[in-house]
């Protein structure tokens, strides 16, 4: 049975976006500090490993000097912001408010390490989405795919990430 | 120091890895993640989106957690090929987080030896906040 007036978070901006290709930019070239400070912000309170802060001892390992933890981000902090924001988040709730948007999860798939010096890329687009009445109610999954390739085009990481919207 | 493909088994646990969470935590990950969003800085605004106990955690700090639990495990020979989760559950403020994981399948595949395993976040009274898969590569 078909309810045309069921409530949805769906939009039309979102109709449009999926499956195409977009949010393209480019992050700062990869510092040590950058790579630091993660590190010892994830590790915190502990010690970071040498491999992520020390080149003498990165130099000795398989990689052959320092890396980035898997999980690092190259975008924090950009000078200018991406415009725009993701499709879908301009969807209303029934009483009017806006949405409140959570992180409900992500599939990371790693490529080559990233490196000090690094000049990282990304491409994005959305995927799919699917509703259902959860513990917050009404609530909206997306699932978008962001795609990072370094300076010679290899593959750095692929994110398939859900996004919650109540 | 790392570890040999030939050495694990399934059924192997990951090496328990944990830390206690709360704004010391969370204000360094979000100063390198620029991660400054009102309901993991502020009780109030973390009450206005629906947690009774005010501010929680990101769930991009639990996923570095796994990822740091996964990277130590391998040692610097290893490599952490795919990581996946679910948040389920908040990070409330002062929890003890510790990520526990088991390995459920060794293959080879395109020339690598990988180790798959089953992950999680659980805290302190063991609840389980954020199921997953790892899959990482061993010499």
């Amino acid at each position: 049975m078909t309810d045309d007036t069921a409530l949805t978070y769906v939009t039309d901006e979102m109709r449009a976006a999926q499956g195409q290709w977009g949010g393209i930019r480019t992050a700062p070239p990869i510092t040590t500090t950058d790579i630091r400070r993660w590190a010892m912000a994830t590790y915190y309170p502990q010690q970071p490993p040498r491999i992520y802060w020390d080149a003498d001892h990165a130099a000795t390992t398989p990689w052959g000097g320092i890396v980035a933890p898997p999980d690092f981000n190259p975008f924090a902090w950009p000078v200018e912001r991406p415009r725009g924001g993701s499709p879908g988040l301009s969807g209303r709730r029934a009483d009017g408010k806006p949405l409140t948007g959570m992180n409900g999860g992500q599939t990371d798939t790693y490529g080559v390490p990233m490196r000090p010096g690094d000049v990282v890329s990304a491409r994005s687009r959305l995927v799919d989405w699917w509703e259902r009445e959860g513990r917050l109610g009404h609530t909206l999954y997306v699932r978008n795919e962001i795609e990072w390739r370094n300076q010679d085009g290899e593959l750095v990481r692929r994110r398939m990430s859900i996004s919650i919207r109540y | 120091m790392s570890i040999d493909f030939d050495d694990v088994e399934v059924g192997d646990k990951l090496p328990e890895w944990s830390r206690r969470t709360g704004f010391a935590e969370w204000n360094r990950y979000a100063a390198v993640n620029e991660e400054f969003v009102p309901f993991h800085m502020d009780d109030e605004a973390g009450r206005r989106a629906g947690n009774e106990q005010g501010a929680f955690g990101m769930g991009n700090l639990r996923y570095a957690y796994i990822v740091n639990a996964l990277s130590d495990w391998v040692g610097e020979a290893g490599i952490v090929r795919e990581v996946g989760c679910q948040y389920r559950a908040i990070n409330q403020k002062n929890d003890v987080l510790t990520v526990v994981g088991e390995v459920t399948e060794k293959m080879v595949v395109d020339g690598e030896n990988r180790v798959r395993l089953d992950i999680n976040v659980v805290n302190q009274d063991g609840g389980a906040t954020c199921p997953g898969h790892a899959i990482v590569v061993l010499p």
